[in-house]
Formats: C-alpha cells, sequence, structure tokens
C-alpha cells in the first residue's frame, strides 16, 4: 500500500540556516503520525513546505504515491492536504461558514456556497462529533471552537492529510483532550494525521508512530509503541558536546528579587504567566529552563517593567511593585537591575543606529552621558571605544551601523552597556543565541564573573545545555507556569526534557491531567 | 549584515538623485507631450531660478516656506508619525503672526514685535499639532486622518476670522489692515544695501536666516538631544523604545508640537515678512509640498535645504517658464513635486532593493 | 417651511452623489486593506478626463469613459505602488493627490487654453436632468406631489446611479464571492492566502472598482454637476468621502447616511448664510461646513461611538515565515 505523504530528500535553506536537511519521512495512511522536535528544530518549515507556503529546495512530495508538484496553498488543497496553523488562519470578525467556505465558494454568488456548507458541516460535525454554531462570529468563540473551525475548513476542502502544528499551545487540558478525540474520530473515518508538538506526552498518548527532528534533520522514526519518553527526549535534545564553564560553587547570600503570584494577561486576555513566584539570591545564577514560549518572555517583561503586570508583587530593592504600583523599565534601571533582552534585533537594539549610540539604550538620560542640553558625544564614543576593546567586538568601530556587526558582536554591545553599568541584578535572555562558538564561552565566563562579584542573575535559555553549565539552581516553565525547580549538581538532560514537557511528575506516578485518548 | 557591503554614498546620494532624474524625466514627457522642448524648458527654468539676482532672491524665498515645512514633516517622521497636517499648521501659525502684529504694531517696536511673533507663529502651530497628537497618543485616532481633518477645520476657522473679525473695516476684500512698518521682517535687500552689498529686490527676508537656524535647532535637536535620541529611537523601534523605559506618548505629543511649531514659521515668512496683512491662502500648498522636500531631503536638515532650495528653484523658474513659453504653466512644478513623492517615497523600494542588491552581489564576488 | 425643507433635500441630493460615489470607492479598496487617500486625485482626475472627453466628442457618455479611464488608471499607480512594491499607502496617495493638481491645469491649459478650465459644455455633452413621467401634473398635489416632482424628479442619471450604487454595493460585499474575499483580505491576508487565493489580484481589482467609483464622481462633478471642468474643482470632496467613509463606519448603507449628512450640512450652509435664527443669533457658515471633521474626529476619538477599520489596512502585504 502506498504511504499517504512521502517525502523524499527535502532541503531548504534561508540564508545561511540550512532549516531542513534532506528529510525523509513516510506516513501511512489512516495513521497519526508524531512529529517531535525543540525549537527550531525545522518541524514549521517542513510542514509549510508541505502545505505550499515555501518551495522546497531540493526533494519531492508524493501523495498517495503520486509524485505532486507543491507551489502553492492552492496545490496542497487540490492534493488533499489541510493545516491547521499554530496561529489560526482566521478572519475574526467573519461567521464561523463564511470562513469555512473562505477560497471554496462554489460559484461567484455566496449564496449557494453557504446553502451547501451549511449541510456539509452538519454531515461532518455528526461524523467527527465537531459539533459548533455555524453561525456564531470566530472571535467570539472560545480558541478551542475556533481551531475546529480550522479542522472543518480543511475537512470542507476535501482534506485527506490534515497536519496540526501544535494544536494544544493555546487550549487549556479539557479542550486538548477533546482535540484528540477528534484526531482519534478522523483516523477511524481513514484521515491521515500529522501531529507537530514539543509535548511528549501528547505523541504517547495520540499517535501510532513518531519522527523525531533535530536541527533541521530527521534523526529517527520509532513505532509509538515500541519507543519511550525517555527514548523520545533524548534523541530531541541529543548527545551534545558538553558544554563546560569552569566556576566555583556559588556562594549565595542575601534575597535581591523576590516575585510572588506574577500573573500577566495577553491583549486576547489568555493568561500568559501563570502565578509564578521565584526568589534570586545575590551570587547565585538562577536558571529558567523551558521550551520557548512557555513564558519565559513574559517573565523578563514583567520583571524589567516593559509590561505592567496583571497580579502578584515584585519586591526588589526596598521597594513593593504591584499591578496598582507599578514601575516602568526606566524606573527599574534605576533602581540597578539591568536586562539583557531575549531577542536583541526586535529590543535589544536599535539596527539603525550607530553602535555608540546603542550603547547607551536605556541608559540615554544618565547624566555621565549627558551635558546641560546636549548629548554628551564625547564620553559616548570614548567609552565605547574602551568597551569595545574590553568585550573584544568587531570590528572596534563605534560609528558602525549596529545592523552591521554581526550576531555575537550585537550581543557584546547589548551585555557590555547592561554589565557595565554595575547591577545588583541581571536579568538575561537567551545570551548565546545566534552567536558563534567563539563568542559563546567570552560571554559566559562574564556572566560568571559577574555571578562571583555578588550580582544576582536571571538567566532564560531554550539551551539546556546553557542552562545546565551556567546555573546554580533551575526552575522549569510551562504553559506559564513553574513546574520544577532543582539544584543543578541534580539536573540531567533527562529530567529537564521530562519537566520542559510536563512529563515529569507522571513519570514519578503523580499523573496531573490524564489524556484520555 | 549584508547592508555593510552598500557604500553609504549609495544611500545618500545615488538613489535620491535618480529619484529625482525619473521625476524629471517623466515630467519632460509630459512637456514634450505638449509640444515643446523639455531641454529648452529646463533651461528657462534654471535661469529663472538661479540666473540673476531677483531670481535667486525668489528662490530661496519660496525655500524658506519650504525648509520650514520639510523640518516639521521630517521630525514627525523621525518619531514614526505621518504629520499631513503641516498646511493647517502653518495656516494657524500665520494667524499667531498676525494677531501678534495686528494687536503690537502701534505700540511696540520691531524688537519686541519680531520674537514675540515667532513665539506666536510656534505656539499656534504647535496647538494646532497638539490635539491631532494628543488623540493618537492617548486615544489611538490614527494621524493622518485627524491631521487632514484639521487642515480642513483650520480652513474654516481663518475664514471664518478673517471675514467676521480681522477684516478691514469697510473693505470687501478677506484680509486684515496692513501692520505697520515696524512690524515687517526687514528684506534682505535693505539688510544688505547699508553694508554697500547691493542686490535685487525680491520678497527674501530674515525668516530665511531663521529658517537655517531652524535647521540648526532640529539637527541639533534630533540628534544631539536625549529627547532626539528618545524620538530616533520610538521611530525605528518602538519595542526597543518600551525596552528603554522610554514614555512614548509623551514623545510623540513633543514630536507633534515641535512639527505643527516649525510648520508655524511659514506665517513668519508670509504674513510678516512679504504680504504684512493676514489673508486668506497664503498657504499655497507649501504643507503638503514639505512632504516631498523631506522624503527627498531624506529628513536631515542639509538633505532638506538642497531639496528646498530645489524646489524653491522650480517654482520661481517655472513662473519664469511659464511666462517664456505660455504654453506651459507654473502648475507643472506641482506634478514634479508629485513625481518626486510618487518616486522617492512610494516607490523607494523599486530601486533601492534593486541597486543594494547589486552592491552587495558585487562585493560578494 | 415644507417647500423649503423640499429645496434642502433636493439640494443634499446633488451635493451628497460625488460623496456616495467617492466614498463606496473608499469602501472598496479599505475593506481590501488599502488607505485610500488619493480619492481627491482620482476624483479630480476624472473630472477633468470627463470635461475634456466630452468638450471634444460632444458626448457626456464617452467623457465618462475617458473619466473611469483616467481614474483606474491612478488607481492602477496607487497599487503599483502599495501592492506590488509594498509602499506606503498615504505617501503613494498624496503622490497622485499631488500629481493630478498640477497635470490636470497643465493639460487643460495645453489642449483648451482657457486658464484652466475646459470649454463649457452644452447639449449631450452634459448628463442632463430627467424628468420624472406626470412630474408635472403631479407637482401639484400636496406633499408626496411635491416630493415626487421636486425631490425625486429632475436629477440627472449619476445622481440615481450614486444611490443605485448602495444596495448594489451592500450585495457585493455581503453576497458575492469577491465580497466575501475583499473583506477577508482587508482583515486577515495571511487567511486568504493560506486558503489558496491571492491577495495582490484581489487588491487590484478592489482598486480597479475604487477607480470606476471615482470616476463616476470625478464625470458628475464636470459633466453633469457642472459644464466643464474648474482648476481644483474635487475641492476637498475625496477627503470628505474619506471622512464619510469612516463616520459610516466603513458599511454601505451607514456610509450612505453620512453622506447625505455631509451634504445636508452642506445644502444648510448654503441656506443660512446670513440667516438670523431667533435667540441664537447669525450662525456662521464655516461653523455648518467644518461639522462633518469635527465630527469624524470626535468618532476617531472614541467620544462618538467608536471607529474600527478593516484589521489589516494600510499594511503591506509580506509572506512571513510560519
Amino acid at each position: 500500500m502506498p504511504y499517504a505523504i512521502e517525502l523524499r530528500d527535502i532541503s531548504k535553506r534561508f540564508g545561511a540556516v540550512q532549516a531542513n536537511k534532506d528529510i525523509c519521512l513516510q506516513v501511512p495512511a489512516g495513521t497519526v503520525h508524531g512529529i517531535i522536535g525543540e525549537n527550531g528544530a525545522g518541524k514549521s518549515t517542513l510542514m509549510s513546505i508541505i502545505y505550499g507556503f515555501y518551495e522546497a529546495d531540493t526533494g519531492h512530495i508524493e501523495v498517495d504515491g503520486k509524485q505532486v508538484d507543491i507551489r502553492s496553498s492552492q496545490d496542497a488543497i487540490n492534493a488533499g492536504i489541510g493545516m491547521v496553523h499554530q496561529h489560526f488562519m482566521l478572519v475574526e470578525n467573519f461567521s464561523v461558514l463564511e470562513n469555512v467556505i473562505l477560497g471554496a465558494e462554489g460559484g461567484a454568488l455566496l449564496k449557494n456556497g453557504i446553502d451547501t456548507a451549511r449541510i456539509e458541516l452538519q454531515r461532518l460535525a455528526h461524523e467527527y462529533s465537531l459539533d459548533i454554531d455555524v453561525d456564531a462570529i470566530v472571535e467570539d468563540l472560545p480558541v478551542g471552537l475556533q481551531q475546529r473551525v480550522e479542522i472543518l475548513k480543511a475537512l470542507y476542502r476535501g482534506a485527506r492529510i490534515l497536519i496540526l502544528d501544535e494544536p494544544t499551545g493555546v487550549l487549556t487540558p479539557q479542550e486538548a483532550d477533546h482535540l484528540f478525540r477528534i484526531l482519534k474520530a478522523l483516523k477511524d473515518q481513514g484521515v491521515t494525521v500529522l501531529l507537530i508538538t514539543h509535548k511528549l506526552r501528547e505523541i504517547m498518548a495520540s499517535t501510532d508512530n513518531v519522527s523525531v527532528m533535530r536541527q533541521g534533520e530527521m534523526v529517527a522514526h520509532r513505532e509509538t509503541a515500541q519507543t519511550s519518553k525517555e527514548e523520545l527526549a533524548e534523541l530531541m535534545v541529543g548527545k551534545k558536546v558538553r558544554l563546560t564553564v569552569d566556576k566555583d560553587e556559588a556562594q549565595p547570600s542575601e534575597v535581591l528579587l523576590s516575585a510572588q503570584n506574577l500573573s500577566q494577561f495577553d491583549s486576547q486576555g489568555v493568561k500568559r504567566l501563570k502565578n509564578v513566584s521565584l526568589e534570586l539570591r545575590a551570587g547565585e545564577i538562577l536558571g529558567i529552563a523551558g521550551v520557548s514560549g512557555n513564558g519565559q518572555s513574559e517573565l523578563l517583561n514583567v520583571l524589567s517593567g516593559i509590561v505592567p503586570m496583571d497580579e502578584g508583587e515584585i519586591h526588589f530593592a526596598g521597594q513593593v511593585m504591584t499591578a496598582k504600583a507599578p514601575k516602568d523599565a526606566a524606573q527599574m534601571r534605576d533602581l540597578k537591575m539591568a536586562h539583557v533582552p531575549e531577542d536583541r534585533h526586535k529590543m535589544g537594539l536599535v539596527t539603525g543606529f550607530e553602535a555608540y549610540e546603542a550603547a547607551v539604550l536605556g541608559y540615554h538620560n544618565s547624566p555621565a552621558y549627558n551635558g546641560k542640553i546636549l548629548m554628551d558625544r564625547k564620553t559616548m564614543l570614548d567609552e565605547c571605544n574602551e568597551r569595545m576593546a574590553a568585550w573584544d567586538v568587531r570590528p572596534p568601530n563605534p560609528h558602525l551601523k549596529t545592523a552591521n556587526f554581526s550576531g555575537g558582536n550585537q550581543q557584546k554591545i547589548v551585555i557590555a552597556r547592561e554589565v557595565e553599568q554595575n547591577p545588583d541584578v541581571l536579568l538575561i535572555g537567551q545570551p548565546t543565541r545566534g552567536v558563534d562558538i567563539g563568542a559563546i564561552e567570552n560571554i559566559h565566563e562574564q556572566i560568571v564573573k559577574l555571578r562571583d562579584a555578588g550580582k544576582a542573575i536571571l538567566l532564560v535559555s531554550v539551551e539546556l545545555d546553557e542552562i545546565m553549565a551556567l546555573s546554580d539552581r533551575i526552575i522549569v516553565m510551562f504553559d506559564g507556569a513553574v513546574v520544577g525547580e532543582l539544584d543543578a549538581k541534580d539536573a540531567d538532560e533527562r529530567t529537564l526534557g521530562l519537566m520542559m514537557a510536563n512529563a515529569y511528575n507522571e513519570e514519578q506516578g503523580e499523573e496531573q491531567e490524564g489524556v484520555s485518548a | 549584515m549584508s547592508q555593510a557591503k552598500v557604500p553609504a554614498w549609495v544611500n545618500i546620494a545615488l538613489i535620491p538623485v535618480l529619484n529625482i532624474l525619473l521625476a524629471f524625466l517623466v515630467s519632460g514627457l509630459v512637456i514634450l507631450a505638449i509640444g515643446e522642448n523639455p531641454i529648452e524648458a529646463a533651461g528657462y527654468l534654471i535661469y529663472g531660478a538661479f540666473g540673476y539676482d531677483e531670481g535667486i532672491g525668489y528662490t530661496l524665498y519660496y525655500a524658506t516656506n519650504l525648509i520650514f515645512t520639510g523640518l516639521a514633516v521630517s521630525v514627525a517622521f523621525k518619531g514614526g508619525l505621518f504629520n499631513i497636517g503641516g498646511e493647517g499648521q502653518a495656516y494657524i501659525g500665520g494667524l499667531g503672526v498676525g494677531l501678534i502684529c495686528l494687536s503690537l504694531d502701534h505700540t511696540m517696536p520691531f524688537y519686541v514685535i519680531a520674537p514675540l511673533a515667532v513665539i506666536g507663529a510656534a505656539v499656534f502651530g504647535a496647538a494646532w499639532g497638539y490635539i491631532p497628537a494628543y488623540l493618537q497618543a492617548r486615544r489611538g485616532s490614527h494621524i493622518v486622518i485627524t491631521t487632514i481633518m484639521f487642515n480642513f477645520i483650520a480652513s474654516s476657522l481663518m475664514v471664518y476670522l478673517i471675514v467676521n473679525w480681522l477684516k478691514e473695516d469697510g473693505r470687501m476684500a478677506p484680509n486684515s489692515r496692513t501692520f505697520e512698518e515696524n512690524a515687517w521682517l526687514p528684506y534682505l535687500h535693505e539688510i544688505f544695501s547699508p553694508l554697500g552689498i547691493e542686490i535685487g529686490d525680491s520678497p527674501l527676508n530674515l525668516a530665511f536666516v531663521w529658517a537655517l537656524l531652524c535647521c540648526v535647532f532640529v539637527w541639533g535637536l534630533i540628534w544631539h538631544t536625549r529627547w532626539g535620541y528618545q524620538l530616533r529611537t520610538l521611530g525605528t523601534n518602538p519595542t526597543a523604545a518600551r525596552y528603554a523605559g522610554i514614555d512614548t506618548a509623551k514623545v510623540t505629543i513633543w514630536a507633534m508640537l515641535i512639527s505643527g511649531g516649525l510648520a508655524g514659521f511659514v506665517g513668519l515668512n508670509e504674513i510678516m515678512g512679504v504680504n504684512h496683512n493676514l489673508l486668506l491662502n497664503f498657504t499655497a500648498g507649501y504643507g503638503f509640498a514639505g512632504i516631498a522636500v523631506s522624503l527627498m531631503g531624506r529628513n536631515h536638515p542639509i538633505g532638506i535645504i538642497l531639496a528646498a532650495v530645489l524646489f524653491g528653484a522650480l517654482y520661481q523658474g517655472g513662473a519664469e517658464l511659464a511666462f517664456e513659453i505660455p504654453t506651459i504653466t507654473p502648475e507643472i512644478v506641482v506634478v514634479i513635486q508629485g513625481l518626486v513623492i510618487l518616486f522617492s517615497g512610494a516607490l523607494e523600494h523599486m530601486f533601492k532593493d534593486r541597486i543594494e542588491g547589486f552592491f552587495i552581489r558585487r562585493a560578494v564576488a | 417651511m415644507f417647500e423649503t425643507l423640499i429645496l434642502m433635500l433636493d439640494a443634499t441630493m446633488r451635493v451628497s452623489t460625488p460623496l456616495i460615489f467617492a466614498a463606496l470607492a473608499g469602501l472598496y479598496s479599505e475593506r481590501a486593506g488599502i488607505v485610500d487617500i488619493g480619492l481627491e486625485g482620482k476624483i479630480l482626475g476624472s473630472a477633468f478626463a470627463a470635461a475634456a472627453g466630452a468638450a471634444v466628442f460632444g458626448s457626456a457618455w464617452i467623457g465618462l469613459c475617458f473619466g473611469i479611464m483616467a481614474s483606474v488608471s491612478l488607481a492602477m499607480i496607487h497599487g503599483f505602488a502599495c501592492i506590488t512594491h509594498r509602499g506606503d499607502h498615504i505617501v503613494s496617495g498624496v503622490a497622485i493627490n499631488t500629481i493630478v493638481a498640477g497635470l490636470t491645469v497643465t493639460l487643460s491649459m495645453d489642449w483648451f487654453g482657457m486658464g484652466g478650465q475646459t470649454p463649457a459644455l452644452t447639449g449631450d455633452a452634459r448628463f442632463l436632468d430627467i424628468t420624472f413621467p406626470f412630474a408635472d401634473a403631479l407637482e401639484s398635489v400636496p406633499v408626496i406631489g411635491s416630493i415626487y416632482s421636486n425631490l425625486l424628479s429632475g436629477h440627472n442619471i449619476l445622481v440615481y446611479l450614486a444611490f443605485a450604487m448602495v444596495p448594489v454595493t451592500y450585495w457585493v460585499i455581503y453576497k458575492t464571492r469577491f465580497g466575501l474575499r475583499l473583506r477577508a483580505v482587508g482583515e486577515n491576508p495571511h487567511a486568504v492566502d493560506t486558503a489558496g487565493i491571492s491577495v495582490a489580484f484581489i487588491r487590484y481589482r478592489a482598486l480597479i472598482v475604487c477607480g470606476i467609483l471615482c470616476g463616476l464622481a470625478g464625470a458628475y462633478l464636470s459633466t453633469a454637476h457642472n459644464a466643464g471642468f474648474l482648476k481644483d474643482m474635487s475641492a476637498g470632496k475625496g477627503y470628505m468621502a474619506l471622512a464619510a467613509l469612516i463616520f459610516g463606519k466603513w458599511r454601505p448603507v451607514p456610509v450612505l447616511l453620512a453622506c447625505l449628512l455631509f451634504g445636508f450640512l452642506d445644502a444648510v450652509a448654503v441656506r443660512m448664510q446670513g440667516v438670523e435664527i431667533p435667540g441664537i443669533g447669525e450662525v456662521p457658515v464655516q461653523a455648518i461646513e467644518v461639522l462633518p471633521y469635527v465630527l469624524t474626529v470626535l468618532l476617531l476619538a472614541g467620544f462618538i461611538g467608536k471607529a474600527v477599520g478593516p484589521k489589516a489596512v494600510g499594511r503591506p502585504y509580506v509572506k512571513e515565515r510560519a
């Protein structure tokens, strides 16, 4: 029997990044196939290629044993492929019906299409238990139902292969359970499902087969029944060369920063940060581990004052910040909190600025850089020159536009800026993302040096290696909440990997949220 | 990273020059279409603008207005705001100047009136920019739409005030009485003549010097003060601005205040410098022309001076051209202006991406 | 009093017509995600082309074709800049308005040499008023007769067309495939793209419709409402139509009502010139003229209701890494 979908040697490159490399995949018809991997492993790119959003550089795709040429989403739809995107592709002020027929209206007038769709949706709803009020406006529906609209959209177009990209990321556990029941029903009707996720529990509970991706490559295929979470976690993370950083035992002293029950809601009202409490002591590095998008960014933004908290309080420098009495980023900085943001392009730098200007971002009001009226350009330049020498920024040209430095050198500019202010607390996100190997070592050394100087450091990183190499204590975040805390000495990849997938407690025999697939 | 391989002169000089050449080329085709010789037309135009004293004087007089409105647009632009309301702000700024002159010219000497008029222009223009700015910063109304609406509101307000309150008694013409001479800005030819330097008579007046000072002021403000630093951060990367703890609403409002104030200075040149009374429609599209000037001048004072002189030359040369070749109207200048906005604004990516790509490939090869 | 009202409503219809065309034009454009402050320029360009065509060929209909062609060409320039080259919608609109303001005068000077005007149009070169059957006979019937004969009858075909365009637009926007896709592309172009539909193609088509409607607005000004082209004759109607579009919250029927309101205010302003109102005194004409803009600003500021435009309006569509 031919495979429902087969990929042969798919490769895709974005500039210098090899997002997919020689990917092969065979998915038998009528199965649920999981694809698992860390963030940035290339899962989403691969799915975008299957759905015609990007064209692969090399390789080809077969559907039901026949080679298909997918150059656009329309081609993918014609080949019977449907996709449920991580961020729903819905028109929010349209009704469910209108969303479903968009692109498949069945004629120049809507009436016929709407009538047909109404009947067809009833049938689909019945067949797959996908009940929904077809006249409801999408933005009024809860997220779980919006996702159902996406699934209906695909089925209405006759999709026999359904791709779901991180479908449970936005769902409550109950909604997720329901989704898996739907997937089972789809499978029973002969639909092939491709499930992309980083959550091991979902893979184990709902798939027939699983493929593991790592750094753009497909590294393993397993029958779900024949594998275990431990094996998958290890395959996902890989046996990397262990990073080592020379450091002595930490000497933590007084608590410099503490947070109690911090919560934050996004503009849609979804709780992104859930009752997070933590304490940060002088002379220690506290690592926050977790797959990206599990509340770490929100935590950094709330702690540094960029985004106001909605609940809870922060104690810092003898002050108490609450939702009612917040402090903004400038005020937090004045209290000697420094922040190296996760995304230096979006937040940490103004790429159109010359290096010496970017080197004072956030401290531009400091008397050190200002005369009575004008900014003291000479001081800024002198200091920038000094720092560039001290931090080995190349090229050491303070007038070069920040955009024109390499990632590692940009990062050094940002870290130098924050560290040289001699803060009490340093929040640092993804310190070595996009930084070349040589610079990584240097940055790590600086962080440890800062700790040894009695500073408190909160380190957020999606790189487990980095977390394990640098941290003295580790907190694991999942879905906006803290799900585990352990001493760095007790941490190993397997434990952390399981915690990051929120599967550790189950492993210990404490079933938290059951998946009744 | 790849940007590093594009030489600086490409963005500073090559692309703007290319855009303006393209605008000239298309306007040349228009002139050709109406059966005239574009080269000959260009000759008259250049002679008219630069060929003799008076011509140069007129060119710089027009440029004065354009420097003010060009600076106004660019200050807002630097903060990521599109101030399309320069026209209305200039109009209301002129009201400020007119009110000061009308109320003080019988009692005060020039050196009292002049600084007050400068303040009046700035305050009135800024006030007209403040409301749209406030609505954008605090209530999320789109500044482009509100500033357009405020142009019309300004226009109606001025008609009402001039016709009902400021019109000279017993006259039909919708303008105020002429100010006494102590409320006139001196012409440059009058200033130079006692020094033994004779230049041709033209409307060029002291406001031109003020315009140049404003360029220095804006240059210092944007590139050398912490407020300018905050403005540029907000304009290029609003997320970084929040990270840096910049009060974005406050910066937005101040940007529009300064922008409106600069536009208001058109009133100095027109009302106090040339017309010597308060009249209708003296802004004559300078507010909109400021958009072309700032786009072409790449939002930098030096670029703005060059672009303003170029457009001033087009205004003056265009008038000369219309005189020499009656089939060509001075409005051809407006066409050129529009084409400049089109090519260096709306279609900026058309050349930029290709030219930069060319230099990047060449650097790689 | 009643006769005065009829007269004012009659004037309202005439003044509103170009606003209705232009505001509906803006509706097609903005619902598809393209900000169009170039309505003004397209109206002016069409007014000139229509008058020139009508003057040369002696037919208002041929003039109308020229007007529409001019306006659609301008809309395509806007599309080329905003859709193909991802340019700033506002800047492109300003460019078009400026170019047209200069070009119409330049060309009309060359072609007609009448100080920037076109020759006065007479006879078939203008759209003439249509008198309904029995209008004269029924005029004496109280109320209904007056409404029929003086208000409804006696307008030119474009006035009726403008009003007819409102239900047509409603139908196109809400009842057809094109309308569904057009609305979708203005709200979430990514959804349209992933449904396998070209975002650019829909936006271009929306701009063509926008161009045709602006063409009608311009032709109305120069070959129906007036008898020829005058310099700057659009006189801000494009911007007022934009205000009406916002005031009507981008929906056909409310947009019509906004246009009628603004047209009525104009008729009132003309009527009130120099009239003393007991107890208030003379209301300045300018205070009434300015109301459409003030109301729109108040609406935008959220003081009277809330104006929420299409979500993706003004943003160039860039296919991003998913």
